[in-house]
This record gives structure tokens, C-alpha cells and sequence, in this order.
């Protein structure tokens, strides 16, 4: 880009091959993935802190959501037996990948520019980066779950089909650009006003209960009348919940065929297919007022 | 010679606020106080570095230096006029900002690197340049969190001074480490500067601007009150009243910055 060229005296002189440009410019989003190599690193430091120190390491990120699934199997699957919903642990546990997913990306998003407050308010790093950071840590959490997912789904006589694989792939994806626009939105709201983060907890709560993991989407109907039901399932978390069963649920039950009927409703792929275009269009109004709003945050920090 | 640094007209203001919980907000409301105020850091400030210069940026507490270096860094926009640069901007800022308490001092290394703009392959280039400057190698795989604060600002010292940039900004220079570590930072900051980067430097200590400027510019109030000739610029701010012992003149020369 430039170097120095060694005159005859003083002083000495530089060419700089480069136009005046205004420092603070950047390009959002797509500034990320050009210094993909920064946000590695930082994905990679959360990563590795988590576990520092610990002698087990990264095992628990294995762990943690195998507990997780036994306790869900034993307590929800035996004691709270639903008699209508075979193996109901994975049908709970595989919504909860998701679910787990969305809410860290969320909770950790709209934190992680406030957490990261000295970088912030002293380096042009491109803000977007903290957000997205977030949203890639809760993914790469996720790997776990899903191979235990799949270790056990295997396990009571599961196998893979194209269009179970193509329902898991728009279910993370759907999570994915819809998590990063919130947690763009939210982790800006959240220098404003610390009040966004705990907000996000009680909205991670409704996330949790709103969607059709402990309980089959059938019931909304036939505790809420017909109307409820397209409401509900305009929700894109429950979508993605339901196109987990899809992927997982389904064909681990002895008719998978008359499973998806019942407990699977209509246009299923349709639905999370609008809202991922949804999901796509809100990524770019997130963009658009987290850069309109950007310009304020070290002073508010 | 081409220009570095164009700051045209520029002004930052800040918002003050007062009460920032509802209850407050509405006590203020009700009793007719203003909830927020507003607070000009930088007014229609305006100056051109030529690529290669040496400024020495000067003013007392709150005369809008750290702001100034914020725009020019692009941490912040202005909210009128505008600040151009050109090339890559790096320097003595934040140093060791992002440092992980929890991870070691390598892994800090290449994040805090990464963070200042290097690529990979630059940062495994000058590793152990870094590493023998801040002079912590026997302890690379220990903590950041564990270190001494001395060693933790070092380190992040070291990787600050090894970017290379078109654009060397100094702030905070100093203010850290012992003599012998301050010294080495400053012959490392004299090669920056023969080796053609723009350096903007951000100093209480007049001994240092004389050292390593050649032009100071002074801030009053958010303006500039003088842009010129260092010596001149010291005796504008009357930083030059006679010192005693030739302590008072290392001290004057490795001063600490805010």
C-alpha cells in the first residue's frame, strides 16, 4: 500500500497509495465478513474463555446439553408422560436447540456492545461485528446438541432423509438472519437504555413457552378456538420448532408419515419460507438503524 | 508530499445527561429542570497534516484533545464538517483494549493484533518482535489476567507500536511502564517518525512534543487557539516556566499523559 522512499535528505517522504478517505466510514455488515479473519478470533476468544482453566475443556459443551436431554427424557418423556407424543424428550429437546440457539444469540447480542465497551469506544473495529460474534458463538454452541440429537435420534431407529435435512438447514438459517437482525436492533437500543437487555429476558421467556416444544401445536386450538392457530404459527421461532420435529421428531416415531400429518401443520415449508424472506427484509432495516444510530455509541457508553 | 490528515470545520457536541431513570426524569419534569444539556467538545476546528509530519497535539484537561483523536481515528463522526484521512490509521490508543483476562498472553497477542488491523500473516511476521519488546516471553502461555498491570500495559504496547500504519496516533503514551520501558517507546515512536508516518500525538509533556514534533497544534475550549511552531505552541499553552533539577527535566521529557 505504501512505502518509504529513501531521498537524499531530509525529511523523509512516504507515498501513501491511497485516497483521502473519512475514517469512520465503513460498510456494515459486509465490513464484517472482510475482516472475517478479526471475527474469528473474537468468536474463538469467547470460546475459549468459556472454558479456560477448566480441566474438561470443551467436553462440556458436550456436556452440558446431554444432561440437558437425560433430565428432559426422564421428566418430561416418563414422569410427565404425554401419552399422544412418542419419545417425547427428543420432541422437546430438538425445539430446544432452537430455541437455545435464538435466545443466546439474542441475550448475548444485545449485551456484546456494551460488554465490549473499551474496543468500542477507542477502535474503529465495525460495531456490527459484536452482534454477529454473538449470534456465531450461540451456533457453534448448538454443534453439540445437534450431534446428541442425532446420536440419540439414531440410537431409537432414526434415519436421515433429504427433506428432514432441508427442514433443519431453513430452521438455522431462519434463526440465524432473524437472531442477527434482533440482536443488531437490540445490542444499539441496549446502549440507550440498559433497560433492552432485561426486556430481552422476558422476552427470551415468552420465546421459550410460545412455541410448540413442551406441549404439540394442536393444542393451541383446541384450548384457544381456530383463529389462535394462524397466529401462532406465524411465529417464525415456532416454525423453526416445528421444522426441527420435522427433521428429528418425526422420524423417530413408529408412522412417521401419520406423526407429520397430525402433528405437523399444513405448508409447513411455505410458511418458514416467507418468513425467512421476512427475516432477510428486517436484517436490512436492522442495518439500516443500527447505522443510523451507530454514530452515538461511544458517547453513550 | 501529499496530505495525511484533513480536519475541515468540525464541530462535536455532546449530550449531557442529567437524569436518566424515570423517576428522575419526571421529578425534573415536573420541577421545570432541564433533563438533558448539551456541551460543545469541538468547535470549527479545522487544519491539514502533510503525510510525514509530526503533530504534537496539546491543550489542557478537557480542551477536546482525546475527541479530536476519536474523529481522526473514526471511533466518531463529526456532527459538522469533515475529517479525511488517508491510509491506514494506527497507534497508541486503547492499547490492550480487548485483552481477555481469561486467556494467555499469545492468544492475546494475535486478538489485540487483529483488532489494530493486522492480518494473520503480518502478525505472525512480527510476533516475536512483539514479544521481545514487552519483554514478558517467559510468561506467553500464562494469563493476561495473572499479570502485572505494568506487563499487561507492555504487552499491549508492543502489539499497538508494531502495526504498521500510514498513520501513527499516540495518545495515553507513557503514561505506563517504568523508565527504561518508556525510553524504549520513545526510540521506537523517533524511528516511526524517520521512517515518513504521519505521527499525531496527543501530549501534556512538553519535553516530548520539543523531542518528537514538529508542529503543535493547541486546543481552548474546542478550538484551536494556536497551530504552529513546537517551541512557540509550549510557550502559548505556558507549559515553559523554568524547571530546577535535572529530574524535574526527565520528568518533563517521560511526563504522563491523560
Amino acid at each position: 500500500m505504501s512505502e518509504t522512499v529513501a531521498g537524499a535528505g531530509e525529511p523523509p517522504r512516504r507515498d501513501v497509495d491511497a485516497p483521502l478517505v473519512d475514517p469512520a466510514a465503513n460498510t456494515g455488515l459486509l465490513e464484517v465478513f472482510q475482516r472475517r479473519y478479526l471475527l474469528r478470533l473474537l468468536v474463538r476468544r469467547e470460546i475459549q474463555a468459556r472454558y479456560q482453566g477448566s480441566f474438561l475443556g470443551m467436553l462440556w459443551s458436550y456436556i452440558n446439553p446431554a444432561a440437558q436431554f437425560v433430565l428432559f427424557f426422564v421428566v418430561m418423556g416418563i414422569i410427565m408422560n404425554l401419552r399422544e407424543i412418542e419419545w417425547f424428550g427428543i420432541h422437546v429437546f430438538a425445539g430446544l436447540v432452537v430455541v437455545v440457539f435464538f435466545g443466546e444469540t439474542l441475550n448475548g447480542g444485545t449485551r456484546s456492545i456494551v460488554q465490549n465497551k473499551a474496543l468500542v469506544t477507542k477502535l474503529a473495529v465495525p460495531r456490527e461485528m459484536f452482534p454477529v460474534a454473538s449470534m456465531l458463538v450461540s451456533g457453534f454452541h448448538a454443534g453439540p446438541q445437534l450431534v446428541i440429537l442425532t446420536g440419540v435420534c439414531v440410537v431409537v431407529g432414526w434415519v436421515p432423509d433429504l427433506v428432514g435435512m432441508a427442514a433443519l438447514l431453513l430452521a438455522l438459517l431462519l434463526m440465524c438472519v432473524l437472531g442477527t437482525a434482533l440482536a443488531l436492533i437490540f445490542s444499539v437500543a441496549n446502549v440507550f437504555m440498559r433497560d433492552v437487555g432485561s426486556l430481552v429476558n422476558v422476552l427470551t421467556m415468552f420465546i421459550r413457552f410460545g412455541v410448540p416444544m413442551i406441549y404439540p401445536f394442536t393444542m393451541v386450538e383446541d384450548r384457544f378456538g381456530a383463529g389462535s392457530l394462524e397466529a401462532y404459527l406465524a411465529n417464525p421461532i415456532a416454525q423453526a420448532v416445528l421444522l426441527m420435529h420435522r427433521a428429528f421428531w418425526v422420524g423417530t416415531t413408529k408412522d412417521p408419515e401419520a406423526t407429520a400429518l397430525e402433528h405437523l401443520p399444513d405448508d409447513l415449508f411455505m410458511r418458514a419460507g416467507v418468513s425467512l424472506l421476512v427475516a432477510v427484509v428486517l436484517l436490512g432495516i436492522a442495518q439500516w438503524v443500527f447505522t443510523r444510530y451507530e454514530n452515538k455509541i461511544p458517547e453513550h457508553l | 508530499m501529499s496530505e495525511s490528515i484533513v480536519v475541515d470545520g468540525v464541530a462535536k457536541q455532546f449530550t449531557l445527561r442529567y437524569h436518566r431513570t424515570l423517576k428522575q426524569m419526571a421529578v425534573a419534569k415536573m420541577r421545570g429542570r432541564d433533563v438533558s444539556n448539551r456541551f460543545l467538545a469541538l468547535d470549527d476546528v479545522s487544519f491539514t497534516v502533510q503525510q510525514g509530519e509530526s503533530i504534537g497535539l496539546m491543550g489542557l484537561n478537557g480542551s477536546g484533545k482525546s475527541t479530536l483523536l476519536r474523529l481522526v481515528s473514526g471511533v466518531m463522526r463529526p456532527d459538522r464538517g469533515s475529517v479525511r484521512t488517508r491510509g491506514r490509521i494506527a497507534g497508541l490508543i486503547a492499547t490492550g483494549a480487548g485483552f481477555h483476562p481469561q486467556l494467555t498472553g499469545r492468544e492475546n497477542i494475535y486478538i489485540n493484533a487483529a483488532i489494530n488491523g493486522m492480518t494473520e500473516a503480518e502478525t505472525r511476521g512480527k510476533f516475536d518482535e512483539i514479544v521481545e519488546f514487552s519483554d514478558i516471553s517467559q510468561f506467553l502461555d500464562t494469563p493476561v489476567g495473572h499479570y502485572s498491570s505494568g506487563m499487561a500495559a507492555r504487552l499491549g504496547f508492543s502489539v499497538a507500536i508494531h502495526v504498521d500504519s500510514d498513520i501513527f496516533l499516540a495518545d495515553e503514551v507513557l503514561a505506563v511502564g517504568d523508565k527504561p520501558f518508556k525510553k524504549k517507546c520513545m526510540e521506537r515512536m523517533q524511528e516511526i517518525r524517520e521512517s515518513g508516518r504521519t505521527i499525531f500525538y496527543v501530549s501534556h509533556a512538553p519535553g516530548s512534543v520539543r523531542k518528537m514534533c514538529d508542529r503543535a497544534i493547541v486546543l481552548e475550549h474546542g478550538r484551536v487557539g494556536f497551530d504552529g511552531d513546537v517551541a512557540e505552541g509550549i510557550r502559548y499553552l505556558k507549559y515553559d516556566e523554568p524547571k530546577g533539577t535535572p529530574e524535574d527535566d526527565i520528568d518533563d521529557e517521560l511526563g504522563s499523559d491523560v
